[in-house]
């Protein structure tokens, strides 16, 4: 027996035990009908050849371990952003379990979100009951200010129209006829997860801005010197948010954060559940048509907001997730380009440090090829710092990726010697990376949580960056905006990279040498 | 300390009832009307605990529950580990249940083994409008051309793929004939069918008797020979390695478990079922109809266990052994008499340091009823549980063993109810799932997640149990829940003066 009270032994070391792995081996010879072991090792190899990779690349219909997720995730998160909000996902209640799932296990903080719960019924004569009466329990137990309705794929399908829902909601008193509720239409079977984020903020944006559903007048927009700032989609929105709103404030800029989520996904433990916390005022919400401009972190996660926006007056300015020296100087140049406002001493001082910490460092990572997977505006903006480090981000890989993403993407290519064997995936998924892993290898990978597997098959070390990152603890945390946050990012790699070169060097005996204590 | 301790039996009814009366303000009158039958004082000598059960949610109120699709690909055939499951439809679904059951299983992912991989066909709106079955056709070629070790394939279907009158049955039957009579197993699991996730599970085990059993071929009855031993352990899902640490304690006392539904499980172990002496049934709720089914066709007995805690391990133990003859009876008291040096030592250790401490549960399938035992055996007592998707044979099997008088009970309970339980009652520690882990943690309650074992495990069998009660302990005397509030304000203690 292996198991002892005194040092109590887990999954982790409990099966190790010869009990067990006798027991275990027993089981797959008498009773599992498994492959001959070298059967099962000839197919192994074979997956890692070129022909499996053609093979691989010629799916046209499935897709596997693909790194995107669907619309009413990203509209959830966009919606807790605000003062008070309720995320509201009308259709089947399994979806809403799993988007609260997934966000704590990012965030291991709580996420509140009600469904309509549709079954069959609602199936066939539609949701609006579900509505009726989902509204009214919504606004009686959670006591919300706004209530932000998505939708389901399952609503989508059988075409429950919100708007009409809403109103006939309101008519039959569930909530009160002035109380806001905005609402996205977000199919899952259209776009991803920052589809969904974009179709929630502009739905929330245009009630505020367009007479709430036809029943007050549009707002006048009144220009003021106020800048609207939109995050996007960010696995790290909470250590970003505040790192923005830093730099607001030391340049002096007048700002609204849209959709600001970095509080109630970062709420202390006090004795309190708060269900609620911080986010944007429906006031700044509604305010928000008289800035002067409005900037977007991720133009991939924006497009329909942006132009709602843009067609209101406003100057609209997106960039693909800012990271490093260059992208981090394009955001702050640019702010303040619109606002007129110097960019300060304490900025500058940031960037000459991040310079030189780069400057300390680039031996290392100058020459390393990197494959990056995740969102589109992620993927950008972290090719483009290795691109400043002299690293090539060789596999650039984005499910979510489209067409216009690929040619942007091509275009950072064209701009830089080190980008000169560097390609672009757009809509492939964690299974193709796999084949490029094999046949192309590279010397790190950047992705989120699920990139561990493919750290296990093909050996190609995981920097852990991206979204969702649930067996890695607090590092939303911390910002990858700003000059600070990009000495964060250089951080996460250089630690990697260190590891890598003991691991490789720690065999006593063997590889003495190499195993500095000086890097 | 919980109120619990320092109240009688009368005193905590009446109070749960009041809490129970004020939770039900908050709601409309409809709505407040259809809440007030799930929610129940337990009173002893009762046949089940006084509350509905496995009706619809209410919208609107924060339901705790999953869907259908949870139910069957979640739960059932997830973790088959040599089939390969398609999340039939958008994106979604797959990817927020990938990877995250810990269903542990030994295999070389990717190769021979599917478990830890998501598989979908990723609907675009293209294929909602003119229907997904060329789609899964090909879905299916492009599966077998790349994996060609997989031992069959199910579909299991996401929402859309019911509204939109797929017809998947039919594709399966025609690439199941295409592929020399490879298993490939529709399953209409769409995510509105039903109230919750045990719908799935119901439909999963027919998918299993319809297109497994009703299709077993000469060639796989010859693959299996029979012993006079034979058991087969259904509804473990081997979370945390769970069916591993009851799966030694069956060979230990003589038994040969010839499968495992589903955690680490295969096709074949499933094919070979038919042939056990007995099925032992862990998680009846999601795994009683294959159970009864085999009962009807092949006439194989089945019996439910409780593989949590060491009262209840042995009891079962013995309870199994009882379909056997004396070797396998002797066999049972052989295991229980080797494991107790090591029950002792961990009752010894950390029954001190639970004694008398409270627990609040609000879990899925067996643990609300299943878990209650282990937490006595560490001295511990369970004042409040309930079921995300029981049905009244649940509570029945609640009532009759598991819980005591008084205890509040609470069916498919809404967010709001459980925190203000929770706030009210105080308990010294809540058993939960994921999204409530977060919610106590804030309100300074220790919590364990009870559907992932908090990322530990295993939970069953003895070695399960030491770790249960490390993690018990490690969760409640935390530091940490000594800090939640700023010393600065803390409520200053009168200080004793001496008397003069």
């Amino acid at each position: 027996m292996t198991q002892n009270a005194e040092n109590v032994l887990d999954h982790l070391e409990l099966f190790r035990g010869p009990e067990y792995q006798q027991m275990l081996a027993n089981k797959r010879a008498l009773f599992e009908n498994a492959h001959d072991p070298a059967e099962v090792e000839r197919i192994r190899e074979w997956a890692k050849t070129p022909e499996y990779r053609e093979k691989n690349f010629a799916r046209e219909e499935l897709t596997i371990n693909p790194a995107k997720a669907c619309q009413p995730l990203g509209a959830v998160f966009a919606s807790v952003g605000f003062e008070g909000t309720l995320p509201f996902v009308h259709g089947s209640q399994g979806c809403v379990a799993y988007y609260r799932s997934h966000l704590s296990r990012h965030f291991k903080e709580p996420t509140s979100c009600v469904s309509s719960s549709m079954t069959e019924d609602a199936a066939v004569f539609g949701g609006l009951n579900n509505m009726v009466d989902g509204l009214a329990n919504s606004y009686n137990m959670y006591k919300p200010k706004m209530i932000a309705v998505s939708t389901t794929c399952m609503a989508e399908v059988i075409g429950d129209d919100l708007n009409a829902f809403i109103k006939t909601s309101k008519e039959k008193g569930s909530v009160p006829a002035e109380f806001d509720v905005p609402f996205a239409h977000t199919p899952a079977f259209v776009g991803s997860h920052v589809t969904g984020y974009d179709n929630a903020l502009k739905g929330i944006l245009e009630h505020f801005w367009d007479g709430k559903a036809g029943s007050e007048p549009k707002l006048e927009r009144k220009p003021n010197e106020r800048i609207n700032f939109i995050g996007g989609f960010d696995g790290y929105t909470v250590g970003n948010i505040r790192e923005i709103k830093r730099i607001f404030e030391v340049m002096g800029v007048d700002y609204t954060i849209l959709a600001d989520n970095s509080d109630v996904f970062d709420t202390p433990t006090e004795g309190e559940f708060r269900m609620y916390d911080g986010g944007t005022t429906l006031a700044d919400a509604a305010n928000a048509i008289h800035a002067k401009a409005t900037i977007s972190m991720q133009q991939y996660c924006t497009e329909k907001t942006l132009s709602f926006i843009e067609s209101h007056g406003q100057k609209v300015v997106s960039f693909n997730h800012p990271v490093g020296v260059s992208a981090t100087d394009d955001f702050l140049m640019t702010l303040s380009h619109i606002t007129g406002k110097a960019i300060p001493k304490i900025l500058e001082q940031e960037r000459g440090r991040l310079v030189d910490a780069m400057a300390d460092s680039s031996a290392h990572i100058h020459g390393k090829r990197f494959a990056i997977y995740g969102d589109p505006d992620l993927c950008y903006g972290l090719a483009a710092f290795l691109l400043e480090l002299g690293a090539e981000p060789t596999h650039v890989l984005s499910t979510n990726g489209n067409k216009a993403w690929e040619e942007k993407m091509q275009a950072l290519f064209a701009s830089s010697q080190y980008a000169k064997d560097c390609h672009v995936y757009p809509g492939k998924d964690l299974w193709h990376m796999r084949s490029l892993l094999f046949t192309e290898p590279v010397d790190l990978l950047i992705g989120n949580t699920y990139g561990k597997y493919l750290e296990r098959d093909t050996g190609t070390p995981l920097i852990r960056i991206g979204f969702p990152v649930f067996d890695r603890h607090h590092h939303h945390r911390y910002p990858v905006w700003g000059y600070q946050g990009g000495l964060n990012v250089l951080v996460k790699i250089l630690d990697k990279i260190f590891e890598e070169i003991d691991k490789k060097s720690n065999v006593v005996g063997k590889t003495d040498y190499s195993f500095d204590i000086i890097r | 300390m919980s109120l619990a301790s320092t109240q009688s039996v009368a005193e905590i009814k009446a109070r749960n009832k009041e809490l129970i009366n004020e939770v039900l303000k908050v709601y409309p009158e409809k709505t407040a009307k259809r809440r007030a039958k799930h929610l129940s004082v337990h009173e002893a000598g009762k046949s089940d605990c006084g509350v509905k059960s496995n009706l619809k949610s209410i919208p609107g109120v924060m339901t705790i529950r999953g869907c259908a699709y949870a139910g069957s690909k979640g739960v059932v055939w997830g973790p088959i580990k040599d089939m390969i499951h398609i999340s039939h439809g958008p994106v979604g679904c797959g990817q927020y249940s990938w990877g995250s059951r810990r269903n542990y299983y030994v295999g070389t992912t990717g190769i021979d083994a599917f478990g830890t991989m998501q598989f979908t066909s990723d609907f675009q709106e293209k294929d909602i409008v003119f229907g997904g079955d060329k789609k899964l056709a090909q879905v299916i070629d492009e599966i077998q051309g790349l994996f060609p070790l997989n031992h069959g394939i199910t579909i299991q279907s996401e929402c859309p793929v019911g509204l939109i009158g797929d017809d998947i049955e039919a594709v399966s039957r025609a690439k199941s004939k295409e592929y020399d009579g490879k298993t490939i197993v529709p399953v209409r699991c769409e995510g509105f069918r039903g109230v919750s996730q045990s719908l799935g599970h119901h439909i999963a085990n027919d998918a299993v008797r319809d297109w497994i059993f009703d299709k077993l071929t000469p060639e796989t009855e010859r693959r299996f020979e029979s012993t006079p031993y034979d058991v087969a352990i259904i509804g473990d899902y081997n979370i945390g390695g769970d069916a591993w640490s009851s799966r030694i304690l069956l060979e230990e006392m003589g038994l040969r478990v010839i499968a495992q539904w589903s955690g680490d499980g295969s096709l074949a172990e499933l094919e070979a079922t038919p042939k056990a002496k007995l099925n032992i049934l862990h998680c009846y709720r999601s795994m009683n109809y294959i159970s009864r089914h085999m009962e009807e066709k092949f006439g194989i007995p089945w019996c439910e266990y409780n593989f949590f805690g060491p009262s209840k391990i042995a009891e079962s133990l013995r309870k199994i052994a009882s379909f056997f003859d004396d070797k396998i009876r002797e066999g049972a008291e052989r295991v229980i008499a080797k494991y107790q040096p090591l029950v002792d030592a961990v009752i010894a250790k950390y029954r001190p340091r639970l004694e008398g401490k409270s627990v609040m549960l609000f879990v899925g399938g067996l643990r609300p009823r299943h878990v209650i035992g282990a937490y006595e055996d560490l001295g511990m007592e369970v004042i409040g549980t309930g079921y995300e998707f029981g049905h009244n044979d649940d509570y029945q099997r609640t009532a009759q063993h598991y819980v005591k008088d008084g205890t509040l009970i609470y069916d498919d309970v809404t967010g709001y109810e459980f925190e203000r339980f929770v706030e009210k009652i105080q308990p010294d520690l809540v058993g939960s799932g994921i999204k409530e882990k977060y919610v106590f943690q804030k309100m300074g309650v220790p919590f364990r997640q009870m559907h992932s074992w908090d990322y530990s495990g295993p939970y069953h069998g003895y070695d399960g149990f030491a770790i249960f009660a490390r993690d018990m302990d490690m969760a409640i005397n935390s530091p940490i829940w000594k800090k939640t509030r700023p010393p600065w304000k803390e409520v200053p203690r009168p200080s004793l003066m001496a008397a003069e």
